[in-house]
């Protein structure tokens, strides 16, 4: 079964648990500006939001890529670095809309997030749920549960 | 690992930043943070030192867990010699400042002498600058936030500031990092503006390591299961932060009201946490919008909340900054019973304002409250008057004249400069010192110490001044953590509130949030530093650790004046039994409880730390 990393920023405290955990599993150092997912806090809008890459089917970073250094993982459906292929070109960066591929300039590489080979660290690391990892073909069951109640006749 | 062991010493007078080495001989002894800049401020700053001239050095610093994946591992704190009390400082800060400092490389960064004219602090990984402030200087901290943003191009800076009463000599002034986190008392904020130091700008790209990652792991993710599972970190403080306190203080008769003559407020559930949670007729929504995390905490125990967009403060305001129209950082207990309680005022949004201006301005609520408090009191005993307060008429539960206080106090002008002289200084102007509620020149924190025994030995003998974080023995008297005992009695509550000052002290010198105490002793904290520092960290040798701060801060303060002769409390809290609730009739038993403590500390019985202490404590 495909699992997704599935997002609620409604549960999100900001608190870069996912970050720490992340660029520990990356690069071995906690480190939020190492970090494949991102909270973006909306200040004034009270809330925060998790972002990371959503490993598109058709993969712009993967397509676009001059040397093939972006390989799709069959089992977890993670598009992963190589990086012994990576020459740093920046052009995933470019071809990528949501700006989740980043350049990392202590190693010359690109670095995305790849699931952990299938058990994702931020996902672990998160207190409130606001990030976990569910099957792929029903990231929205939670959500369609919630009003499926908001519907629920009346006894 | 898991310092950096890297020290930024910034000389102010000479323009000069140079990197030097931490002293790990002292971090062996005191650890790091509030025990370890505190032994820097000892060797460095003569106790007698004015605090606010270029002689005082102020210390911001990390602990060793902090900017790792320890819960709540991002705090820091400012150590200096306070301009409200005379006594140490140590101020302690959540947000995302001290992990950043930590990620550039830096455990401490210390500002020493006084710039010429107004500056801010760059530091980008090793490069520091001293930078002209002209722009900024009058400004408040929410404006300079955004001002460094833009300036820098940057919106991942992080910045510690101060506001306007920081630069004008406000003797409670604050030091707000990430727009509503505090390194909040005694005063820290003016000791920075004296310094003509408005703000510090941090960007690290390091990051932090730890010795032994796996053992990291095992341990840090099994502590943060206790904190989930306990009752007060796991339930509690995340469903209503720190103002869960409010009604449970109230109904056990110890929430100060009225300047203290109270200690039950009959308007506290209006103004309680639960109260955050209702929605309000003008548009639906709660008071409280979401919980937000400091650095890795797991707690989340911060309120994001908006004022009511009907309420007198903000209606028909356009001069006010864009965020009082929108969420920002909400009310928590200390500053919603010191501005409210104290104050009389059971309006949930004025204490919201109220708690937003002292976050855009950098002060502190206690300290503001409790002064506004003390003048009510002498405005109703026709002691001062509107000639006095420049028209306010201050009585108590007036929620327009507690937010003109704190709006005045906020711009240091006119009758808001007077009662920016904190409480001490206030009511002795007066000619009423004994209606001031401090201690040490430190205005008290939210609980009646007639109705919690062990906390008014704890105001008492706090080495920053009346102080609920430094011996928070309201856990056992009436969480019952570790074990519940009885607030009323004075019995055994020398040695609970020994014990709770000398682990406060080790969890404060970690990097952690106190709030971690509520579920974890030293024996849970101690783990998590031997995997990430290297050394073996026991239990033991942390208590040890504990006891040794305490007694630091103490002979300091004893040389520098404001040792036992300032084991003191007001009249009123010896001698004005409380008149209503489960409190009444009882006064605080100090007189009994201050010589055992003295004793079970192994000072003199004149309260003077001993030789003997000395020696055994490697002092």
């Amino acid at each position: 079964m495909q699992m997704s990393l599935v997002i609620d920023a409604n549960k999100c405290t900001g608190c870069l648990q996912c970050e720490m955990a992340c660029s520990y599993e990356g690069e071995g150092v906690f480190n939020p500006t190492k970090s494949r997912i991102k909270i973006f806090p909306f200040h004034e809008e009270g809330i925060f939001v998790p972002y990371t890459c959503t490993q598109c089917d058709e993969a712009w970073c993967m397509h676009a890529c001059p040397v093939e250094a972006i390989v799709l993982n069959k089992t977890t459906g993670a598009k992963e670095i190589v990086n012994d292929l990576c020459v740093g070109c920046k052009v995933c960066t470019i071809a990528c809309p949501f700006g989740t591929v980043n350049y990392n300039a202590d190693s010359g590489k690109v670095i995305k997030c790849d699931l952990c080979g299938g058990d994702p660290e931020c996902a672990k690391a998160c207190p409130t749920d606001a990030i976990t990892y569910q099957d792929a073909n029903w990231t929205g069951y939670d959500k369609m549960k919630d009003y499926a109640a908001k519907a629920m006749p009346a006894k | 690992m898991s310092w950096t062991k890297k020290v930024l010493r910034i000389n102010l007078t000479k323009g000069t930043c140079t990197p030097e080495p931490l002293n790990m001989e002292w971090v062996e002894q005191f650890l790091g943070q509030r025990g370890l800049a505190t032994k820097y401020l000892t060797e460095e700053v003569p106790p007698t030192t004015d605090a606010l001239s270029p002689e005082n050095t102020m210390y911001m610093i990390t602990g060793p867990l902090t900017g790792t994946m320890a819960s709540t591992a991002g705090r820091y704190s400012v150590v200096t010699k306070s301009p409200l009390t005379g006594a140490v400082a140590c101020s302690n800060s959540g947000g995302f400042f001290g992990n950043e400092m930590k990620c550039a490389g830096w455990d401490m960064i210390i500002l020493e002498g006084k710039s010429p004219m107004p500056v801010y602090i760059s530091i980008n990984d090793d490069k520091a600058e001293i930078l002209p402030a002209d722009e900024i200087w009058g400004k408040s901290v929410w404006e300079t936030d955004e001002w460094l943003h833009a300036k820098h191009q940057d919106p991942q800076l992080r910045i510690a500031a101060i506001g306007v009463p920081g630069e004008k000599g406000v003797l409670y002034a604050a030091i707000i990092n990430d727009l509503h986190r505090a390194a909040g008392r005694s005063g820290v904020g003016t000791v920075m503006g004296s310094k003509n130091v408005k703000a510090i700008a941090l960007r690290g790209s390091k990051g932090v390591t730890v010795n032994d990652p796996k053992a990291f792991f095992e341990t840090t993710t099994a502590a943060k299961k206790i904190l989930a599972e306990n009752a007060v970190t796991g339930e509690g403080l995340p469903a209503l932060g720190t103002q869960v306190l409010m009604n449970v203080i109230n109904e056990m008769g110890a929430q100060p009201a009225h300047n203290y003559k109270d200690s039950v407020f009959a308007g506290a559930s209006k103004i309680s946490g639960e109260a955050m949670l209702e929605p309000r007729e003008s548009d639906g929504k709660p008071n409280l919008t979401r919980n937000a995390g400091c650095f890795a905490c797991t707690i989340s125990c911060g309120r994001i909340s908006t004022i009511d967009p009907q309420h007198f403060s903000i209606q028909n305001k356009d001069d006010l900054h864009h965020s009082y129209h929108a969420n920002s950082g909400g009310l928590e207990y200390e500053a919603a019973w010191a501005l409210g309680s104290d104050t009389g005022v059971d309006d949930l949004d004025a204490l919201t304002y109220a708690q937003f201006v002292c976050n855009e301005q950098g002060l502190d609520p206690i300290s503001l409250g409790s002064t506004i408090a003390a003048a009510m009191e002498m405005f109703e005993e026709g002691v001062i008057t509107t000639k006095d307060t420049g028209g306010i008429e201050l009585n108590f539960g007036n929620a327009k004249a507690m937010i003109e206080c704190t709006e005045l106090v906020a711009k240091a002008e006119g009758f808001g400069l007077e009662l920016g002289q904190g409480s001490a200084r206030f009511c002795a102007k007066h000619g009423r010192p004994e209606l001031s509620m401090t201690v040490r020149g430190q205005e008290f924190p939210a609980y009646d110490p007639r109705g919690i025994q062990g906390m008014g030995l704890g105001y008492a003998t706090s080495n920053r001044g009346a102080c609920h974080l430094r011996g928070y023995t309201v856990a056992s008297e009436v969480l019952g953590i570790p074990i519940k005992t009885d607030p009323l009695e004075t019995e055994g509550k020398a040695g609970l509130q020994i014990a709770f000052q000398n682990a406060t002290a080790v969890f404060d010198s970690v990097g952690i949030c106190v709030f971690t105490s509520f579920a974890w002793s030293l024996e849970d904290v101690a783990p998590q530093l031997d995997a990430a520092c290297e050394g073996d960290w026991t239990p033991e040798r942390l208590g040890e650790i504990g006891e040794r701060i305490w007694n630091l801060e103490r002979l300091y303060n004893e040389a520098a004046g404001v040792g036992a002769s300032a084991d003191k409390l007001p009249p009123r809290m010896t001698t004005e039994p409380a008149t209503t609730g489960p409190a009444a009739g009882k006064v605080s038993g100090l007189a009994t409880m201050l010589p055992e403590y003295y004793a079970e500390r192994g000072w003199s019985p004149e309260g003077g730390v001993t030789a003997e202490t000395k020696t055994r404590l490697g002092l």
